[in-house]
């Protein structure tokens, strides 16, 4: 294969940079902006690596740009470099690596590429290019919307190849070899005569050649990690108790720092008494921050007591007085003037409404808090040299750099962000007041480190929520089947909510505000998606599937109502309707593995079923519940997902189990409210999720039908409310329309 | 005050009121106790007095009444207890941010009831909040660890 073609089917190639004492091999770029964030000595525009091996004395270093929060990351990354580069994956290190805009996240823009313009052809391609180049203009080194693995696949691999056919040529000329001859083994080159090399003697010397380009990506027989159950690298330390997460660092000269904050979301500070804290052991200063009051202790109980202590005046929130007055803002919203996007419009909707008599019916999603296990928290050092230094777990290092820097008014170069092992995110830590707070705190005293670590209470009631949403659903019915189905759904954009704190702002419509509802697979001969953008509410950000959270619920359980108006088995219809055969192959799938045989299971027992398509994923999922004297019971879940290629089963098979409870317990069991402005929800004793008791069992199978390699942290959540949901209409013929479904239904 | 932990004696001077979890990680310095709410609603805080599983958060320093075992102490990566060498076997963690307290409560309903039924296991692992969803495997581990122990 020539190397034109080469290049332009991978658009990048593989560099390599000389570092100190050995090389970094990654992915070369012409005209980017920006400089090898290994090297700093470069200068701005001069180097365009970004870096993914670094083979050095210590040995080989997997540089990985993406966060941890416990997906696995680092681990499918290790593996898809070690696949290539033949070395052990248990002896690759793994090192987040210094933020960079050369970490900037392709794949996530392509994301973002296909809402603005979903026809394909040139039109498309100007628009990927253009936010191609956006995304990258602001080096979203972001780690989110299931990304980490499609922009990997490609890139890492190639890296891995070409690092180890340059290490061979760099033996081979050593040798008088020819290169062809030699072979690769656990991190060394091997002659034909036994003689050996390590890649760590090697790298001096290949840090002066040329990377050797375009090798053959090795075909899926070869594989020895890809597709096959690993163990990851970080279970015996999280098993024992060893992991250290952020809010575990301790940094020399330490203080501890807690925060209260205005019960009203977003509202000032207006005046407060610490005497009573300041009088409490250990506690050695207290300090305001934006929107609360900061309490410097000796440890982290002592801070929150004297947290505990303040008394404080507070402004109010912007947002509505009571829950009522947030739907009606929602309730409000579908208006043509409110309107913010209509990708899909088939067919004649309006005929055949007026045509039939419609079903109509409303769904409401609640707030949602992320909640991760690990509360939040940051230390940051302001040195005296003008630098500072901050240890945090964190999904947006730039903008971190970028914040911190403008709090201590200093460039954000000179920000250097330890990125730190994160104990759940969901999308909490692509947010970063933690760290603004604990920047405030620590310019007020300077040299010293400050480890703010947010109480639970101040964790869940100071969250940016899941966004709130309503929607509208129209349709009729022909000869046993769906003929329209009209879709409006309300909610505020989450993408200008989360990106104004950023101090972005982002033009034109939301593509979160209809994601998982305008681009199903469904071929209803007249089909209608409409977004309504809703302003004046909480502000809000985004929770593991964002905007498909809600919507994919809202588009099966309309389907469903439909499906049920004409007659029709939800899963028979869907079949019938269903327009994309790799969506077909995950319906035919979760069809089989539960042996469905129509949604009525016998007394008291029934099945639903729902389909999403989200971040370029079909997840379908079937889920099976008794109606007990306890109350509904959910005995079992298949699911099936067309990923492309399921990298490492194991973690798969965990990260889609996980998806499936998080989407069912939600949808169960949790809603934020907001009285006064303030989250009514402070603790896992209001929002508990799902507990072991209610867990299902739960089948799992990966589909590898289509070529696009696609993430899994997120597409398991969308269909698992509706599938619920139509599982308990069966089994109850109780229709489910708000979330939770526990103010309307008990649960075992 | 004087508290044991991990087979080592320690001499206090804190609060008699601050919970035994804060003495643990801030003043003792052992992190693999984690804190994760504070109000004994999530059990990410579980560590052993004298055999029995109690939410550190809830223990004031002055009450801790017998030798305290954290997950630290149950074993370690080269020397593992037989309920973690299951936790790695089934690869139980995602964030892994809840396990220390979930391997805790598992090792102490084992001590209790060697062969735990779906009911029993259900009943004592109820106020571990996994927030990652590792519940299926969290089922499956500890019936592998039941295993091992009673054939050990
Ligand atoms: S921290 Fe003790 S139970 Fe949650
Ligand atoms: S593994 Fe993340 S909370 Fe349990």
């Amino acid at each position: 294969m020539g190397r034109a073609r080469t290049i332009a089917r991978r658009t990048f190639l593989i560099g390599s940079a000389a570092i100190a004492g050995g090389v970094a091999f990654g992915v070369w770029r012409y005209k980017t902006p920006y400089a090898n964030p290994l090297e700093p000595g470069l200068a701005e525009g001069e180097a365009a690596l970004t870096p993914y091996v670094k083979i050095d004395a210590q040995g080989v270093t997997l540089i990985t740009p993406r966060a941890d929060k416990g997906q696995g990351a680092y681990q499918v990354q290790a593996a898809l470099i070690a696949e290539e580069l033949d070395v052990d994956i248990a002896e690759i290190k793994a090192d987040p690596g210094p933020p960079s805009a050369a970490y900037w996240n392709g794949a996530l823009s392509e994301e973002i590429a296909e809402f603005s313009v979903p026809a394909g052809g040139a039109m498309r391609q100007v628009a990927e290019t253009g936010v191609s180049a956006m995304s990258k203009f602001i080096g979203l080194q972001i780690t989110g919307g299931s990304t980490t693995v499609p922009d990997a696949w490609d890139k890492l691999r190639a890296a891995g190849a070409s690092a180890r056919e340059t290490l061979k040529q760099a033996a081979a000329e050593e040798w008088g070899l020819a290169a062809s001859e030699l072979k690769t083994e656990n991190g060394r080159v091997i002659a034909p005569d036994g003689r050996e090399r390590a890649y760590t003697e090697l790298a001096p010397r290949v840090a002066g050649m040329e990377p050797v380009q375009d090798v053959a990506l090795r075909p899926p027989e070869a594989w020895r990690y890809i597709g096959k159950p690993m163990q990851r690298l970080d279970i015996a330390r999280k098993s024992t108790g060893t992991m250290t997460y952020g809010i575990d660092v301790e940094v020399e000269g330490m203080v501890h720092a807690a925060v209260l904050l205005n019960p009203a979301q977003g509202g000032v500070l207006r005046s407060y008494d610490s005497s009573e804290a300041e009088a409490m052991r250990g506690v050695t200063g207290v300090v305001p921050v934006t929107g609360g009051v900061a309490v410097i202790a000796d440890n982290t109980w002592r801070a929150f007591q004297g947290a505990d202590a303040i008394e404080a005046e507070w402004g109010a929130a912007q947002m509505p007085e009571t829950m009522e007055g947030h739907w009606q803002i929602l309730s409000e919203s579908f208006t043509a003037e409110a309107q913010d996007s209509q990708p899909r419009d088939d067919g004649d909707v309006e005929a055949a409404l007026s045509g039939g008599d419609p079903v109509e019916a409303e769904y409401r999603a609640p707030y949602l808090a992320h909640a991760p296990l690990e509360p939040i928290n940051a230390i940051v050092r302001i040195n005296e040299d003008g630098t500072v230094d901050v240890w945090t777990g964190t999904q947006i290092p730039r903008f971190v750099q970028n914040n911190v820097g403008a709090i201590a008014g200093i460039d954000a170069s000179d920000v250097r962000v330890h990125a730190q092992m994160i104990g759940g995110s969901f999308g909490h830590r692509l947010e970063d007041e933690v760290v603004k707070h604990a920047a405030e705190i620590a310019v007020q005293m300077k040299g010293t480190p400050v480890k703010l670590t947010y109480k639970r209470e101040m964790d869940m009631t100071h969250d940016f929520p899941r966004q709130i949403a309503m929607a509208r659903a129209r349709g009729t019915v022909r000869d046993g089947h769906v003929e329209s189905y009209d879709l409006g759904i309300a909610m505020p954009s989450v993408t200008v909510s989360q990106m104004g704190r950023q101090g972005l702002s982002v033009p034109g419509p939301d593509s979160q505000i209809v994601a998982g509802a305008w681009e199903q697979p469904f071929a209803i001969p007249n089909h209608r998606v409409t977004g309504y953008r809703a302003e004046g509410l909480a502000p809000i950000s985004s929770w593991r599937s964002v905007g498909a959270s809600s919507n994919g619920f809202f588009y099966n359980a309309g389907l469903d109502e439909l499906i049920e108006a004409a007659g029709a088995d939800p899963m028979e219809e869907r079949l019938r309707l269903v327009s994309d055969p790799l969506a077909r192959a995950v319906l035919e799938a979760v069809a089989e593995m539960s042996g469905w045989e129509g949604a009525k299971m016998g007394e008291g027992k029934g099945r639903g079923v729902a389909l999403t398509r989200s971040f370029g994923v079909y997840c379908a999922e079937v889920i099976e519940v008794s109606d007990t004297e306890d109350g509904i019971m959910i005995d079992k879940v298949h699911v099936a997902a067309e990923v492309g290629r399921v990298v490492d089963p194991v973690n798969f098979e965990n990260q889609v189990a996980g998806g499936v409870v998080f989407g069912l317990g939600h949808a169960m069991n949790c809603e934020i409210t907001y009285e006064g402005g303030a989250a009514q929800q402070e603790n896992f004793y209001s929002y508990e999720g799902m507990r072991l008791r209610q867990c299902p069992q739960i089948m799992v199978r990966g589909l590898e039908n289509g070529d696009a390699v696609r993430g899994i942290g997120e597409p398991p959540v969308p269909p698992a409310a509706p599938a619920l949901a139509g599982a308990i209409f069966a089994a109850t013929g109780q229709r489910l329309r708000q979330m939770p479904f526990n103010k309307f239904v008990d649960f075992a | 005050m004087q508290i044991t932990v991990d087979g080592t004696e320690h001499e206090l001077d804190v609060e008699s009121g601050m919970p035994l979890l804060w003495v643990l990680r801030d003043e003792l310095g052992i992190k693999g106790v984690k804190y994760g709410c504070g109000v004994a609603a999530c059990g990410a805080c579980t560590v052993h007095i004298d055999g029995e599983a109690v939410r550190s958060c809830q223990v004031a320093a002055g009450d801790v009444w017998g030798p305290v075992t954290t997950i630290e102490g149950l074993g370690s990566p080269e020397a593992l207890h037989a309920v973690q060498a299951a936790w790695i076997e089934h690869q139980v963690a995602q964030c892994g941010y809840c396990q220390s307290g979930q391997i805790m409560q598992a090792a102490a309903l084992l001590a209790e009831t060697p062969a735990p039924t779906d009911e029993d296991i259900d009943f004592a692992m109820d106020g571990n909040l996994c927030r990652c969803g590792t519940y299926p495997r969290i089922r499956a581990a500890v019936k592998t660890a039941a295993k091992t122990l009673q054939e050990g």
